[in-house]
């Protein structure tokens, strides 16, 4: 009986790793197809694509899998930026290795996820986005303002000359020759990030078909039936927000290595909508979806700068902004999207519904908090 | 000149502008359980066009005594069919919806809004035309505008009306019984989409008046300043508690006298360490605090009751 | 009121469930007021009353959902007072919901499956690295959760998703998620709800085999004939009070019950 029944987590994951096989030929291959049909720019922006990629996963398996609005999620972001850029910069004369301060500035800031969410978590979800909001500006005033009396964030103008990522002792902004090939810093940062990014997808993906995944999507679905199942919501929904705010972390120290320079002006309220919007565009808890969100909303900006020429062409001057219409275009998405296709450009087959209110009790049952009938 | 009290004065009358943003954002969380993250997006639509109207009808030759009004009546109806707009699009199709889906298109219109403006107006401040000669009142050593006794007047009378027409008119009354229960105020005849109609018409003529106030406060108006003054705003409705009217008049003047006198003596409280900068992270703590040990704000009904 | 004052109630040994004197008030509003009830190992009990009796809202006090506003009761001797429905359920207390509450958009398979979170381990780490322990345990819940699919009669539907079901499966699929969390005491909120006779037949056939299998039953519904047939004992609320307990036939001869359920005279 067992045996004939189709067996659909095994065989989501099979498809899963077939698609991982042909996409990791192709993607060893991209920068260099990408710099000589675009230039070495792009090879960057494919950087920030993976870069994103990590962070979109993360947040997702606070919002897509358990569910839970998180608006500051740029806070964890920031830490784990800010967290290596202070160990390993001039700013304090402090160089300590990369290896060893990256692992750390995610355990960092999973410990400021636990911190957040440990007291508002029970929260009802618009309250919990707001709070999460409230704090990832507390952050950012904290990050602006802590120049004195101690100058530990050098303030608005942020820290410079951030150490680079080294493997070996060679550092990966230069170039280096391999087997004849020449690697320059945007193509070594590309293949460190896309094994990093491979790792953080294997375990969200391995997350998701767990125990405690099924927990995080019971308690998306119904928190009073996930806890009278015997699941302590309160924890398992901590730890989707400590697992969230991890790789956030481990995104913002890559970040800051990568970047070689990092200020409060990266962890704006927009960066947590940007991510945010990779994660509902992409697919909700899905987690294709999710990384086509990411790489697509990257590089729309990007392509968007074309706007400005093309508006030259057209109309004879730049009559809107592109980086000004780039946002506009975010909101009008955000809108859209939520409108008509509230799954996502790619759900999940299984899940493609979740947002969408067809089903009356179901929203109702959602809008009871768990001891809200009591107080 | 006496610090204590000149924290006080300034703190009541940002407070009274807080209150009257806040205002909009428990109208329409008591009647639709929603908060409406585009708010502060519509104060600053108000502020936006009052500033640039009332600047070209001063530039014209219009008096002042006709400009102000003219100027606020602009922007009371650029605002409400903006918030009219908003209601409909954004919300009314997404009603039954999970809470997190309206969220989500707020923050979308938020940032339509924002870049609109930003696209219209430019990047650069907007500057109050000076059209009132300012003068300056010694109150028991503490100092006062006529600008601030202005605007605390406008917002005291605007006050005032909405509580005369949520208590004493049939509107107001349809707004009460919706607010209680939705579906039996559909029940008992009352129209309930026009009620929510009409609850983003008020709120959004607040917002307007609030958005003149506040430029004339400041002396500028620019097209980021509705966010972070809309989060401030739903903190003071919290504060208060959320839903309740006459808490969001507290929670907002509280707000305004905590920022104001935190301000002021942050930097002797914590020996130095942290200086005025920090004065929009009282707002925050607020509501952080608020949310995590008081849901319900220092008015504010048991919201779970009604359920 | 202590664990170890004496115990009423049908026969012998230590009762599975004992509830003693539970009251609970919302503001003004006395939804239960001093309810007794025991309930003995390998019993069924049912819990009968007319609308709005507080049979639903003495489950939330047994389960965790609601805290009694006096009154205390024990699972095994343990009190249950103050612990949080996941702690219910970790002692043996399973139940399913009136207004059906499934995870709607996962499978009917996971439905189960998250009913076997509180008797296995796995965290985060064995998720990640799932070494041969958490490889294991997935496919034992697996396994289990199957079976007790196929034992509810569900077992071809295993991928689908528990929002497409039709409204008697996903009451027998509740059945199931409930029983993954191996309760000794599985309360169940109108089972027969909505369901035909055949469906109920059905039902009655489940209910014997759950209690065969050992584990005791408590349920409120409706149904008067299934009650009979099904209860070794039946208690009565109402208006928040206990008004009758005790074996199905003499229940029904009780004067206060027909009184509560027919109006005054029809007797």
């Amino acid at each position: 009986m067992i045996g004939l029944l189709p067996d659909r987590l095994y065989r989501d994951r099979r498809i899963a790793w077939a698609a991982f096989g042909v996409l990791a030929v192709l993607l060893i291959a991209l920068p260099f197809l990408v710099e000589a049909g675009l230039g070495r720019t792009w090879v960057r922006i494919l950087d920030f694509a993976m870069l994103y990629v990590m962070l979109a996963l993360g947040l997702n398996i606070v919002v897509g899998f358990a569910g839970l609005l998180d608006l500051g999620y740029v806070a964890f972001y920031a830490v784990g930026a800010y967290f290596y850029a202070i160990l390993a910069s001039p700013q304090f004369g402090l160089h300590l290795p990369f290896w060893a301060l990256l692992p750390m500035g995610a355990g960092i800031a999973c410990l400021f996820g636990v911190l957040l969410g440990a007291p508002t978590l029970r929260l009802r979800g618009d309250y919990l986005a707001i709070v999460t909001l409230g704090f990832g500006e507390i952050i950012r005033i904290f990050l602006n303002n802590l120049n004195a009396p101690v100058n530990v964030t050098n303030g608005p103008q942020g820290i410079n000359m951030i150490d680079p990522v080294r493997i070996g002792g060679h550092a990966l902004t230069r170039p280096i020759e391999i087997l004849g090939v020449q690697i320059s810093g945007p193509h070594a940062h590309y293949y460190l990030f896309l094994g990093l990014t491979l790792l953080v997808i294997f375990a969200a993906i391995r997350l998701q078909h767990s125990r405690i995944g099924r927990a995080w999507a019971a308690i998306r679905e119904d928190e009073v039936a996930a806890e009278a199942m015997g699941i302590h919501t309160r924890n398992v929904k901590l730890l989707a927000f400590a697992m969230g705010a991890t790789f956030g972390g481990l995104g913002g120290g890559l970040f800051a290595a990568f970047q070689g320079f990092v200020s409060p002006e990266s962890f704006t309220l927009m960066e947590s909508i940007m991510i945010l919007c990779m994660v509902v565009l992409g697919g909700m808890g899905h987690i294709p979806g999710v990384i086509l969100g990411a790489v697509l909303l990257t590089m729309l900006p990007e392509a968007l700068r074309y706007v400005g020429p093309l508006q030259q062409e057209l109309i004879g001057r730049v009559a809107v902004d592109p980086s000004d219409l780039r946002m506009l275009l975010f909101g009008v998405a955000l809108v859209l999207v939520m409108l008509f296709r509230p799954q996502g450009l790619w759900p999940s087959s299984m899940r493609a519904r979740e947002l969408r209110p067809d089903n009356p009790d179901q929203v109702r049952q959602e809008q009871e908090s768990l001891y809200d009938a009591e107080r | 000149m006496d610090v204590l009290l000149q924290q006080l004065i300034n703190g009541l009358i940002l407070g009274s502008l807080y209150a009257l943003v806040a205002l909009g954002y428990t109208m329409v969380y008591g009647i639709l359980e929603l908060i409406n993250f585009a708010h502060g997006e519509i104060v600053m639509v108000g502020a936006m066009v009052s500033v640039s109207v009332l600047a070209a009808l001063t530039a014209a030759g219009v008096p002042v005594a006709l400009a102000l009004p003219l100027a606020l009546a602009a922007a009371v109806v650029v605002c409400v069919v903006t918030g009219v707009l908003v209601e409909r699009i954004a919300y009314r199709p997404l009603r039954n919806a999970p809470r997190l889906a309206p969220l989500i298109t707020a923050i979308g219109v938020s940032i339509v809004l924002q870049n609109l403006a930003m696209i219209f107006w430019g990047r650069q401040y907007l500057s109050f035309p000076p059209v009132i000669e300012v003068r300056v009142y010694d109150v028991l050593g503490a100092t006062v505008s006529n600008i601030q006794i202005l605007i605390l007047v406008v917002a005291a009378l605007t006050m005032g009306g909405l509580l005369l027409l949520v208590n004493r008119t049939r509107l107001g009354r349809a707004m009460r019984a919706t607010a209680q229960n939705r579906e039996v105020a559909g029940l008992m005849g009352v129209d309930v989409n026009r009620v929510i109609a009409a609850t983003f018409i008020v709120g959004s003529a607040l917002a307007a008046v609030a958005g003149l106030l506040i430029a004339s406060y400041y002396g500028i108006a620019h097209y980021n300043m509705g966010f972070i003054l809309g989060l401030k705003a739903f903190s003071a409705a919290v504060l208060g508690g959320i839903g309740n009217i006459p808490g969001a008049l507290l929670g907002g003047l509280l707000l305004g006298v905590i920022e104001s006198l935190g301000a002021g003596y942050i930097g002797d409280l914590t020996g130095g360490f942290l200086g005025s900068h920090y004065q929009d992270i009282f707002a925050f703590l607020i509501l952080i605090l608020v949310l995590t040990f008081r849901p319900s704000g220092l008015l504010g009904e048991r919201v779970a009751d009604r359920a | 009121m202590t664990p170890s004052a004496e115990r009423d109630g049908g026969g012998g040994g230590e009762p599975l469930l004992a509830a003693r004197a539970v009251t609970k008030r919302f503001g003004g509003l006395t939804a239960l007021s001093e309810v007794s009830l025991t309930v003995q190992v390998g019993e069924i009990v049912g819990l009968i009353g007319p609308n709005g009796a507080g049979k639903t809202t003495l489950f939330n006090c047994f389960t965790g959902l609601y805290h009694p506003s006096a009154g205390t009761v024990h699972l095994e001797g343990r009190p249950l007072a103050g612990l949080k429905p996941h702690a219910v359920a970790a002692l043996g207390l399973a139940r399913t919901f009136q207004n059906i509450r499934l995870f709607a958009n996962m499978s009917v398979l996971e439905n189960v499956m998250v009913g076997r979170h509180v008797r296995t381990r796995a965290g985060v780490l064995g998720a990640v690295l799932r070494g041969p322990r958490t490889r294991a345990e997935e496919r034992s819940i697996r396994e289990r959760s199957l079976d007790l699919l196929d034992g509810v009669g569900l077992g071809g539907r295993a991928d689908q998703l528990a929002r497409h079901l039709p409204y008697g499966d996903q009451r027998r699929l509740e059945i199931a998620r409930a029983l993954a969390t191996e309760p000794k005491l599985l309360a169940l909120d109108e089972p027969a709800a909505g369901m035909n006779h055949t469906e109920t037949a059905a039902l009655k056939g489940l209910l014997e085999t759950i209690r065969g299998r050992g584990v005791t039953l408590l349920l409120i519904e409706h149904d008067v004939r299934l009650m009979m047939d099904l209860c070794d004992r039946v208690a009565v609320l109402d208006y928040g009070r206990k008004i009758a307990d005790g074996p199905p036939e003499q229940v029904q001869r009780d004067p206060a019950v027909i009184e509560a359920y027919l109006g005054a005279g029809a007797a």
